[in-house]
């Protein structure tokens, strides 16, 4: 008679799983996985520094050593280099092990300054906290240490106090690996290795801020933290980066009520504990004193400070006596800096009023149909086989996505297929790299899609097309229509629609987008420059520094009869309203955000909102009480409610805890198919260039150019050429050129850049320096430029 | 010039082709770079860097680890002494002494004239005939003080050019591998046969 085993016999077995045990209890642990991350989900810790879960394990430091028993007895293993087997029996805190742990620390001590009064990561040092917990207590060193020249700067924002470097590999891994810029390497290896840079080679990488946060010990410090405040000081709350539409998952910390630092939360779907150094260090434009603290009204030429109540009944008056001619003499621009709550309540007031004239896109972005398309999440994305890029560059404007999608070509054996006017950050890890001149990109899609080879990869599974507004001097309509070539060559595709600002989906969701078939933000802006609009409400937006075309918004403003401004600075366009508003910045309000896959997640308060600022969803209630329109709302949590109650896409935060964390995707309609419009750009003159106009990541936006430790990092204009077409020209690298289009003329320096294909002349746009603007129509199709040389 | 003169970018680009991956050729390439200009300098470094697809930074973390490339510059001979145990026991000491008042140097210096610089060594594994030294990497035996006299003043005259090329040079004879007999370059990943010691067991 055999025995049965009940559970055995019914519960088949995962052959994924493969049971070990550590410290006596069963843990059931992934094939594949390493001890120490299968000993991170009980309560047993294993000390380490080097390991880290996003990272690919080195066994640097030796910390977290444990037993594992053996046929030949317990043998001691690092933790983070060995991977589970079955039956695996781990011992963490044996004598002997503990023993291990001390040697190790002690000898990690002997070299380490113990400064700990003095340094800023004093309070929360993961080598202080261990050598308390795993250390032997006292040290047998008593030699002199070793000294270095301290700190030394590395990057316009890192700080490397080598003294306190324990060799963990971290950052030097964290550079190569995840973020691709290898800046920073071990020199010296032996008894003197040192983490150092080339010489006169920064470690300007755009993620340099998270080798800060990784970093086990206070070797690497970020200038706008150095002593600010101590660990135990700040309070903290997790909330969303909105600095660009990626949606990270942060903690905002704050000490004596001021904003002191971001830092990234670990969040599988999206961020993965990174954030780029623009959404780490742009707090310090929410610190800036040139913050607006209360309204202000336009007094004969000047802008004076008001009450609310005032500046309210004044808005009112101006709103009111636009109305009067009719609906379409007022119109809304912006809204995607808010919250979706925000978003929501000027949409309500909108529509009470009947104004049909809103866009918080700014004639950069893409039609809001594309996200009626099927779409695809970031983590779909990453794992397709196949991914499309028409895109601008990711690197540069959003910046964990490109973490993201390098890591899937990288490592996940996701194939890039690019379609590019200048090489972008992934190119170096494109599959294929197809060059296009702006206007017949959908002609380059078609023929690139029809080749045998691309039809074989495309077969290979799912198609993700990343698609976003690449160039700045260019119709939207050639996208759409190399868009609608993806889709008629894959029908299934989706895409991952890439629109940069931080809340333009929450934003257009929420119903600031053209209503009953009215224009969109360029329409707005040539209907004020026509005198058509008598009010035109700016919301968090600087259409000034921020639309292409800078001719075409200088007329808009200056035709404006009235000009209500809600922002939290004074900027290029809200110099001369009528009425400007003090808005609440970001960590100054609650509320939630919709990053560009449709995720929902929480924006929380940390601060007090300076001044009399208040939130702009405050405004629109206080606005629509002032203006006898009621929206009927009292409260954030009324609004929250409406919100998910009247728009069927956030019903699925109805839930307010689901918007913590990981956050929930909205709900999506039943997909639409795309159609491009047909459209031909006209040919270029051979003796041209076609411009390529595109956002970098340090630009001279609002929240960069108020925040001092990212405003030195912005370049002055520079137009950037193929060297062929330099050497064409005939002028030097770095000389100053005439750049002339319809009789408009810059002059900007010129510069050789091998990832420009020939004929086109690419500029990255809003930088210091040179006005690039005025080359720029919005009007036509694609610009068309003259290069000279100055005689 | 320190970047790569045209003659050894034809070279570099022969070397890189050996390899599955072009940042492989790196250390080929720093002793060919040593030898053109004596020394590593930054340009070499990196212009090696934009040849082999890597960061300045990664060149210079090779690189810094072996003691053998230098990153200031060295004279045209590099004499090392060795000053370990039975080298000391048979006089190196002295005979360090002796050398740096020749050259009238100390240890670590380079002459003015930038003909020697003279440096201190750990040993050469040749105890047996200590005390030794290497001029360029290539051996003395048995050195006395006055064999070292000899041997400053016949370099310092030209008479000893053959035996000693100037610091950097590899050899006086360049490798060369028939394209036939090249075994080709294929990376890990696209090798489908197990390796030969594996006798036909799947690979690892």
């Amino acid at each position: 008679m055999t025995i049965v085993d009940p559970i055995k016999e019914t519960a088949p077995v995962d052959p994924n799983i493969v049971n070990i045990t550590i410290n006596d209890k069963p843990v059931a642990a992934r094939k594949g996985e390493l001890i120490i991350a299968a000993a991170d989900r009980t309560e047993d810790f294993i000390p380490r520094f080097c390991y880290h879960p996003r990272m690919t394990p080195v066994g640097m430091c030796r910390q977290c050593l444990v037993e594992v028993e053996t046929p030949r007895g317990p043998m001691m293993v690092v933790s983070c280099m060995t991977p589970v087997a079955e039956g695996q029996i781990v011992r963490t805190a044996t004598d002997s092990v503990k023993k291990a742990q001390e040697g190790v620390l002690e000898l990690l001590l002997a070299n380490h300054p113990l400064d700990c009064p003095v340094c800023d990561k004093g309070g929360e040092c993961p080598l202080q906290d261990q050598a308390f917990s795993h250390g032997p207590g006292e040290s047998r060193f008593v030699e002199e240490k070793r000294h270095y020249e301290k700190p030394i700067a590395i990057s316009d924002i890192v700080y490397l106090d080598r003294e306190r470097c324990i060799l963990c590999d971290r950052c030097t891994r964290f550079a190569d690996e995840v973020a691709g810029d290898a800046l920073i390497t071990f020199t010296s290896r032996g008894n003197d290795t040192q983490v150092l840079t080339f010489p006169d080679e920064p470690f300007s990488s755009y993620f340099s801020g998270n080798t800060v946060q990784i970093c086990p010990v206070g070797a690497l410090t970020a200038k706008p933290y150095r002593f600010k405040a101590r660990p135990w000081d700040l309070e903290q709350t997790e909330s969303t980066c909105t600095s660009c539409s990626v949606g990270c998952r942060t903690v905002v910390q704050s000490s004596r009520d001021e904003l002191v630092r971001y830092q990234g939360v670990d969040i599988d779907p999206v961020n993965w504990g990174w954030l780029c150094d623009r959404g780490r260090y742009n707090f310090e434009s929410v610190n800036s004193p040139d913050r607006l603290t209360t309204p202000l009204l336009k007094s004969g030429s000047e802008l004076v400070a008001t009450s609310w109540s005032v500046a309210l009944e004044s808005a009112a008056r101006m709103i009111r006596l636009a109305l009067a001619q009719n609906t379409n003499s007022v119109a809304i621009l912006g809204g995607a800096r808010g919250t979706n709550e925000d978003a929501f309540a000027w949409a309500m007031l909108a529509d009470k009023l009947g104004i049909n004239q809103r866009d918080a896109q700014l004639g950069d972005g893409l039609s809001p149909d594309i996200f009626d398309l099927a779409q695809a999440t970031i983590d779909q994305t990453c794992a397709a086989p196949t991914i499309i890029l028409l895109a601008p560059d990711l690197k540069e404007e959003l910046p964990v996505l490109y973490l993201r999608v390098r890591d899937s070509a990288q490592k996940r054996k996701s194939r890039i297929v690019e379609f590019s006017s200048h090489d972008s950050g992934l190119t170096p890890y494109a599959w294929r790299t197809m060059g296009f001149e702006p206007g017949n990109q959908a002609q380059v899609v078609r023929e690139a899609l029809a080749t045998p080879e691309m039809k074989e990869q495309l077969a290979r599974g799912e198609v993700v097309v990343v698609v976003g507004r690449a160039n700045l001097a260019e119709s939207e309509v050639f996208t759409l229509q190399a868009l609608a070539e993806i889709f008629a060559a894959v029908p299934s595709a989706k895409v991952l629609p890439v629109l940069r600002r931080g809340n333009v989906r929450g934003a257009v969701a929420a119903g600031l987008t053209p209503q009953n078939n009215s224009g969109d933000a360029i329409d707005i802006l040539n209907a004020a420059a026509a005198g058509k609009i008598e009010c035109l409400i700016l919301l968090g937006v600087d259409p000034m520094s921020d639309v292409a075309d800078s001719g075409l918004v200088q007329r808009a403003l200056t035709q404006v009869k009235n000009l209500i401004s809600i922002d939290t600075m004074i900027n290029g366009s809200n110099r001369n309203a009528d009425l400007v508003l003090p808005a609440a910045s970001y960590g100054e309000k609650n509320g939630t955000t919709t990053n560009l896959e449709g995720r929902i997640s929480n924006v929380t308060q940390k601060i007090t909102p300076r001044g009399t600022s208040r939130p702009d969803w405050m405004i629109a209630t206080e606005l629509s009480i002032a203006m006898a329109v009621d929206i009927g709302v009292s409260s954030l949590e009324d609004l929250s409610e409406k919100l998910v109650s009247t728009v069927v896409a956030f019903a699925p935060s109805s839930d307010g805890k689901s918007t913590n964390g990981d956050g929930v995707l909205m709900a999506r309609e039943t997909p639409v198919t795309i159609s491009g419009k047909a459209s031909k750009a006209v040919d270029r003159n051979a003796y041209n260039y076609r411009l390529v106009v595109s956002r970098t990541m340090y630009d001279s936006a609002q929240s960069t150019a108020s925040s001092p430790s990212l405003v030195g990092i912005v370049t002055d204009a520079v137009i950037f050429v193929n060297p062929l077409d330099l050497a064409r020209i005939g002028v030097a690298d770095g000389t100053s050129v005439r750049v002339g289009a319809e009789g408009t003329n810059i002059v900007i320096a010129i510069k050789a850049h091998n990832g420009v294909h020939r004929g086109v002349a690419w500029l990255p746009f809003n930088h210091t320096g040179v006005d690039i603007r005025p080359l720029l129509n919005i009007a036509s199709d694609v610009v068309d430029v003259r290069i000279e040389p100055i005689k | 010039m320190s970047r790569l003169n045209d003659t050894n970018i034809k070279l570099a680009h022969e070397v890189i082709a050996r390899y599955p991956r072009p940042k492989s050729a790196l250390i080929p390439l720093l002793h060919l770079s040593q030898e053109q200009n004596g020394y590593i300098t930054r340009e070499a470094m990196q212009h090696l860097g934009e040849l082999v697809g890597v960061t300045s930074a990664e060149v210079y973390g090779t690189a810094s680890f072996y003691e053998m490339f230098k990153f200031e510059p060295v004279g045209k001979y590099l004499i090392n002494i060795c000053g370990t145990m039975s080298c000391a026991l048979m006089g190196a000491n002295e005979l360090m002494h002796h050398a740096e008042k020749k050259l009238g140097v100390k240890a670590g210096g380079t002459t003015p004239d930038g003909v020697f610089t003279l440096a201190h060594a750990e040993c050469q594994a040749a105890c047996t005939e200590a005390p030794t030294l290497q001029v360029n990497y290539r051996y003395r035996l048995r050195v006395t003080p006055a064999d070292l006299d000899r041997l400053i003043d016949n370099l310092r005259d030209g008479k000893l050019n053959d035996e000693f090329p100037p610091h950097g040079v590899l050899s006086k004879v360049r490798q060369s591998i028939d394209a036939t007999r090249a075994v080709g370059a294929k990376a890990p990943e696209d090798v489908n046969e197990s390796p030969a010691w594996l006798d036909g067991k799947a690979a690892l």
